[in-house]
């Protein structure tokens, strides 16, 4: 299968305030038709990379392509993307209607053709209704609805999306992150969302690209990225992850032995390369390494536990309750906390299950990870 | 936090104080200058207040209409040169690094130590015609004519035989100038509060959508922030037109506004019960441009000024 042609090419993009490095050479492909996200904590240059495509900050290094199109001397107000400010920026002194029409009327476009498209973008994002009305009028949802509705009707190449739902509440965030992707299939066009919920990428996102102290550590789609983190950061910020160090002791064929601190010696299958990982089955005898395990990868036993499973005993420390599932925190013999997540299938779930109890827990060697420490 | 209010012994010991301050300099001069402009001049010193309405008749005669229409005219000019002066100014330092903006304030500020009637005597130094205005253009004049000269067209006089100095003093022009550089600060300092308020990503959603900045700024700045440009008019316009040392000090002879007018009735003419009148017919247009302002501003609710 071809690859879909990139719309947009950074390349090497570097951006610095002061002496601080907010994007450090950063080079990615986003093709055309992706809802491509970008993800990282607070501070980790998603934000500045997002605004450098949009034209408001000049990268010192690098370039950015759209369409094949370098944009270097275009200002923000001639480049074919359009952006979903995080504040909305839902100019407050014009109705609904005049908000989504402003960025016709800026390109002259006749009376005629701008009602037709406003009401079709307003259409698209359900506000038809309110389309006289002020912006204080409206709920924050409608808000951003209308902030989209500006940006869509330009019909740009790419929409950007700053933080698009981080002001919502979450049941509200949840109906727009499907709204969001209903959106992008609907219109057909790239969307490129930033955000540090890790929840509003993996469920929204065809790909991710993580992204910590200005420099992209992993783009990949969120299965892969998941399952097979590239590395300590992208395992830990990604999910939740139970970490143990270690070290590589010998190698049987692909299977690797390690000595874990605190648990022993395991034995695991090597990962191939191609699966993510920088340890694999390369991973020279001697090295420090760090294993994981997901959470919701670890069974919890108060009994026998299947052969071929990895299995540690340990006393429950703490019991969380979400409703539909539980985190259940044991300490182990040594000392360190693995946590392991619990569906609550029946409205009875297991008495053994409680602080004090001592328990096993387990979990398929196939499913740790080998990162690096 | 409104516990204070309860207590009607606190409230008003606390409002005791500003209320005697408001009563014996505010309350009490404006009443005996509104008494003594009903009153007649009988002596040097002898005022006999009669009830008479004279001093109002006189006051709207044509001469002093003209005078009031142009003092009108004149702080409403000086105002606008403010207003468009005053948004890049304003601008740039709600725009500029975060360490210069208290040095950039302090610039505007500065002024203001020192007394406004040196300004406007140091004014007289820059724009007289030995002043450094003319010095300057002297001095360019001098250059162009050596340039001339050097290239061969010295004998064309094209630039005038010799420097004639511009006369930028003792007229409308200087006085205008002196209202705006007295009060300037007044409209560059609530454009500046309205503007570092304003949600930079307003302009920039408006740059995103296509407009340029011409467009970003009458489409989206200007509707935003006009309520800090009207606070900045009423303020500057409202000490423009009651002016009287400026255009003492850098106007000619057609240059009299209506402070100078009410200045002259209470010291020269001797005449306080026509200054008063004059004083209340400006007071009253001044009410009447703030209950302007008022409707207008009560159109949008919740705004503050």
């Amino acid at each position: 299968m071809a690859e879909p042609p990139a719309i947009i090419s950074v390349q090497g993009v570097s951006k610095r305030f002061g002496g601080i490095t907010a994007v450090d050479r950063v080079s990615l492909d986003i093709r055309q038709n992706e809802f491509f996200a970008l993800l990282g904590p607070s501070g980790c240059g998603k934000t500045t990379l997002l605004r450098m495509l949009a034209g408001f900050e000049t990268p010192d290094e690098g370039g950015v392509l759209i369409d094949g199109q370098d944009m270097t001397d275009v200002p923000p107000n001639r480049r074919p993307v359009n952006m979903v400010f995080q504040s909305y920026a839902v100019f407050p002194h014009m109705s609904v209607f005049d908000n989504v029409a402003y960025g016709l009327r800026v390109a002259n476009t006749p009376s005629g053709e701008i009602g037709e498209r406003v009401h079709e973008a307003l259409a698209m994002v359900r506000l038809s209704e309110q389309a006289e009305r002020k912006p204080d009028q409206l709920s924050g949802g409608q808000r951003q609805r209308v902030a989209l509705a500006r940006a869509l009707v330009k019909r740009p190449k790419v929409l950007l999306l700053d933080e698009p739902l981080s002001a919502l509440d979450a049941k509200l965030r949840e109906a727009m992150q499907l709204e969001l992707v209903r959106l992008q299939h609907t219109v057909g066009i790239t969307f490129i969302i930033v955000t540090h919920d890790q929840h509003e990428a993996l469920s929204m996102a065809n790909r991710i690209a993580v992204m910590e102290a200005g420099q992209v550590r992993q783009v990949d789609g969120p299965a892969q990225l998941y399952e097979f983190p590239g590395s300590r950061f992208v395992a830990d910020f990604i999910g939740k992850m139970n970490l143990f160090p270690a070290r590589v002791v010998d190698r049987k064929g692909t299977e690797l032995m390690v000595e874990v601190e605190g648990l022993g010696r395991l034995t695991l299958p090597g990962q191939a390369p191609h699966l993510g990982g920088p340890c694999g089955v390369e991973v020279p005898v001697g090295q420090d390494v760090g294993i994981a395990v997901r959470p919701e990868k670890v069974h919890i036993h108060s009994d026998g536990v299947p052969d071929g499973r990895i299995a540690l005993r340990g006393r429950v420390s703490e019991v969380a309750y979400f409703g539909d599932a539980s985190h259940v925190y044991l300490r182990l013999d040594s000392g360190q906390v693995i946590s392991a997540n619990i569906r609550n299938e029946t409205r009875t779930s297991d008495p053994s299950v409680r602080a004090g109890e001592v328990l096993w827990c387990s979990w398929d060697p196939k499913d740790t990870l080998i990162l690096d420490r | 936090m409104d516990s204070w209010r309860k207590n009607p012994l606190v409230f008003w010991v606390l409002n005791l104080s500003p209320s005697a301050w408001l009563i014996a300099f505010f309350i009490v001069p404006l009443a005996l200058v509104w008494v003594l402009s009903f009153g007649e001049k009988r002596g040097l010193l002898d005022v006999a207040i009669t009830g008479t309405l004279d001093n109002y008749a006189r006051a709207l005669q044509p001469l002093y209409l003209e005078i009031f229409w142009k003092s009108i005219w004149m702080a409403a000019a000086a105002t606008l040169v403010c207003l468009i002066a005053g948004y890049p100014v304003a601008f740039a330092i709600a725009f500029a690094p975060n360490r210069w903006k208290p040095y950039l304030l302090l610039a505007l500020m500065v002024p203001f130590w020192i007394n406004i009637l040196i300004r406007t005597y140091a004014l007289i130094a820059v724009f007289r015609t030995r002043g450094y205005v003319n010095f300057t253009l002297e001095w360019i004049w001098d250059q162009a004519h050596s340039l001339l000269a050097f290239l061969g067209l010295g004998g064309y006089e094209l630039i005038g035989a010799r420097f004639v100095p511009l006369e930028l003093l003792y007229n409308n022009f200087a006085v205008s100038l002196g209202i705006v550089y007295a009060f300037f600060p007044f409209m560059v300092l609530p454009l500046y509060a309205n503007i570092e308020k304003l949600d930079r990503s307003y302009m920039e959603a408006s740059l995103d959508l296509g407009a340029g900045h011409w467009r970003t700024f009458f489409s989206v700045v200007f509707p935003l922030t006009w309520h800090g440009a009207l606070s900045g008019v009423i303020i500057v316009f409202i000490p423009a037109l009651g002016a009287f040392f400026i255009p003492d000090l850098l106007g000619g002879t057609d240059s009299q506004l209506i402070g100078n007018v009410i200045e002259r009735q209470f010291k020269a003419a001797n005449d306080w019960p026509f200054g008063a009148a004059l004083s209340f017919l400006l007071m009253y247009a001044t009410f009447g441009a703030l209950a302007l302002r008022a409707i207008v501003a009560g159109r949008k609710q919740g705004l503050e000024v």
